[in-house]
C-alpha cells in the first residue's frame, strides 16, 4: 500500500508537470488540480501503510 | 555603490545576522519538549546538526542551490554566482549565500524534533548531509529562480510560485523529511498501549520551550525580512511589513491555540500554544512579502488552530509519534502558509502557483525524502536501541545526564 503511494505521489506531480509543459489556456488549472487530488490520495495510501506496520510492530 | 544600496545592504546584513536566533529558538523548543533523560542528548544533536549543515551547504548545497533569488543585485552592479565552497564569489554575493546557509540549518533541525528521544545522534548527523546538501537546495533553486519562480508564463501572471521566507523550501521540505524520518523510527517505547492509545508525554521543560519561541521571533523578523528582499524585491522602506505581518501572524496563531485548547481541554495548553506560536511563524514566511496585515493575521488564526487539530489527528489517528509537533507546525502549517499567500494574493494565478508549488513538495520532495531516509537506515540503524532508550539517550549515547542532580528517571509514561 505504502509503494503504490508514493507511486501515485509521484504520478501526481508528473501530472501537473505535464499539464504545465503541455496545457495551455483554462485546461492548466484543471489538471493542475487534478494532479494535486491524486497526491492527496497517495499521501492517505501511505499513511495507511504506516498505520498498518504500527499495528503488526504492537 | 548608492546610498540606497548602502542601505539596503545594512539592513540585510542586519537580518542575515538575526536568523541564527531563529535556529536557537528551534532548537531550545526541540529540547524542552523531550524527556529530561535525553535533554543533553537533544541540544548535542541540534548543534552537530547545525555544524553539519552549514559545512554541507557551503560545501556543495550553494552550488546545487544557486542563489536565492538574483533581485537583489538588479542594478546590474553584481551578479551572484554560486559554485563549490563559495569559490571566486564577491563578498556582497555571499549575502545570498549566508541567507541559504541559515537556512539549511533551520531546515535540518526540523526532524530533529520529530525524531526526538529514539534518534541516534550520528544517524541524524548523516541524514542531515543529504538533506542539507541535496534535498533542500533542490528545492529551494526550484523556489528561487528555477522553474516554479519561472511560472508566470504558464499562469498569465508575473510573479511566479511565491515563498518569501520559506514556507515551502524551509519549512516544508524539512516537516516532510521530518515525518518520513518519524515513520522510519516508529513511535517511542510505551507511547502506545496495546489497544493503540497513546500516552501523554509531557515536555520536561516548557520554560525552556516558551523561551524558545520568543527567540525563535526575533530570528524569524531576519529570516522574513532577509528573505523578502532577497527573493521578493521588497525595497528596505517595504521590509517593515515582513516584520509586521510575521510578528501578528504568530501572536494571532498562539492566541488561537490557546482559545482552542481552552475549549478542548478547558484549560489551555503550554505546548501547544507554543506550537500554536510556531506554526503563525512558519505560516507567515511564504507570504510575507505580499501579505496586508489584515491577511496576515488571518493566516495567523487558521495556523493556530490547524496546529492542534493536526497534532491530535497525528498521534490519534495516523499513530505518528511527533514528541515537539515538528510535522503539524512545519509541514502541515507550512502548507497552509503557501496556499495563505496565494488565497490573499491580488494577483490572479497566485494560487495555482501555489498549488504547483504544494504538488511538488509533495509529489517529489515527499517521496525522495523518504526514499534517502529509507536507504540510509538500512545501512546506518537509526533508532537506538531499547536498553539504550529505557537508560535515556544522555546516558547511552553521551555517557552523562543533563540534570545529573535530578530525580532518578523511571519509566513513568510506560503504560503497564
Amino acid at each position: 500500500m505504502k509503494l503504490i503511494g508514493f507511486l501515485l505521489l509521484l504520478s501526481g506531480w508528473g501530472i501537473v508537470l505535464a499539464a504545465l509543459r503541455m496545457l495551455r489556456g483554462n485546461a492548466t488549472p484543471i489538471f493542475i488540480l487534478a494532479g494535486v487530488i491524486i497526491e492527496i490520495i497517495g499521501v492517505v495510501l501511505v499513511a495507511k501503510g504506516h498505520l498498518s506496520v504500527v499495528k503488526e510492530d504492537r | 555603490m548608492t546610498e540606497a544600496l548602502y542601505l539596503a545592504s545594512g539592513l540585510l546584513a542586519l537580518s542575515l545576522f538575526l536568523m541564527p536566533l531563529s535556529i536557537t529558538g528551534l532548537a531550545l523548543t526541540n529540547v524542552g519538549m523531550g524527556r529530561s533523560r535525553s535533554a543533553s542528548h537533544a541540544m548535542t544533536s541540534s548543534l552537530c546538526v547545525i555544524a553539519v549543515a552549514l559545512l554541507v551547504f557551503f560545501a556543495c548545497g550553494f552550488r546545487i542551490s544557486g542563489p536565492f533569488g538574483l533581485s537583489y543585485y538588479d542594478a546590474g552592479i553584481l551578479q551572484p554566482t554560486s559554485t563549490f565552497f563559495f569559490m571566486g564569489m564577491a563578498p556582497a554575493d555571499l549575502f545570498t549565500a549566508t541567507f541559504g546557509m541559515f537556512a539549511a540549518a533551520l531546515c535540518s533541525l526540523i526532524p530533529l524534533g520529530a525524531a526526538a528521544d529514539r534518534w541516534r545522534m550520528s544517524a541524524a548527523c548523516v541524514s542531515t548531509v543529504l538533506l542539507a546538501g541535496f534535498v533542500f537546495p533542490l528545492f529551494g533553486r526550484a523556489a528561487s529562480t528555477g522553474f516554479l519562480a519561472g511560472l508566470g508564463p504558464h499562469l498569465n501572471f508575473e510573479g511566479g510560485f511565491s515563498d518569501a521566507g520559506g514556507s515551502g523550501f524551509i519549512h516544508v521540505t524539512g516537516g516532510l523529511s521530518a515525518l518520513s524520518v518519524a515513520w522510519l523510527l516508529g513511535p517511542r517505547r510505551g507511547k502506545y498501549s496495546n489497544e493503540g492509545l497513546p500516552a501523554a508525554v509531557p515536555a520536561h521543560d516548557s520554560i525552556l520551550v516558551l523561551f524558545g519561541c520568543m527567540l525563535a521571533w526575533v530570528g524569524w523578523l531576519g529570516v522574513n525580512s532577509a528573505g523578502a528582499m532577497l527573493t521578493r524585491r521588497a525595497a528596505p522602506a517595504t521590509v517593515i511589513v515582513a516584520a509586521i505581518d510575521t510578528t501578528l501572524s504568530a501572536c494571532a496563531a498562539a492566541l488561537t491555540a490557546a482559545a482552542v485548547t481552552r475549549i478542548r481541554f478547558r484549560k489551555p495548553d503550554a505546548s501547544l500554544i507554543a506550537n500554536g506560536w510556531m506554526a503563525g511563524l512558519v505560516a507567515s514566511s511564504a507570504g510575507c512579502a505580499t501579505l496586508k496585515p489584515a491577511t496576515a493575521v488571518l493566516t495567523g488564526l487558521v495556523a493556530g488552530a490547524l496546529v492542534v487539530f493536526s497534532v491530535e489527528f497525528l498521534e490519534f489517528r495516523l499513530k505518528v509519534d511527533d514528541p515537539c509537533g515538528s510535522v503539524s507546525v512545519h509541514a502541515v502549517c507550512g502548507i497552509w502558509g503557501l496556499l495563505a499567500a496565494g488565497i490573499f494574493s491580488d494577483v490572479s494565478g497566485q494560487f495555482m502557483a501555489q498549488l504547483v508549488g504544494v504538488a511538488t513538495l509533495l509529489g517529489f520532495i515527499f517521496p525522495m525524502t523518504y526514499f534517502l531516509n529509507w536507504l540510509l537506515n538500512k545501512f546506518i540503524p537509526y533508532r537506538v536501541s531499547i536498553d539504550g532508550e529505557r537508560q535515556g539517550l544522555d546516558l547511552h549515547e553521551l555517557g552523562a545526564d543533563a540534570y545529573p542532580e535530578f530525580v532518578v528517571h523511571t519509566d513513568e509514561f510506560v503504560q503497564r
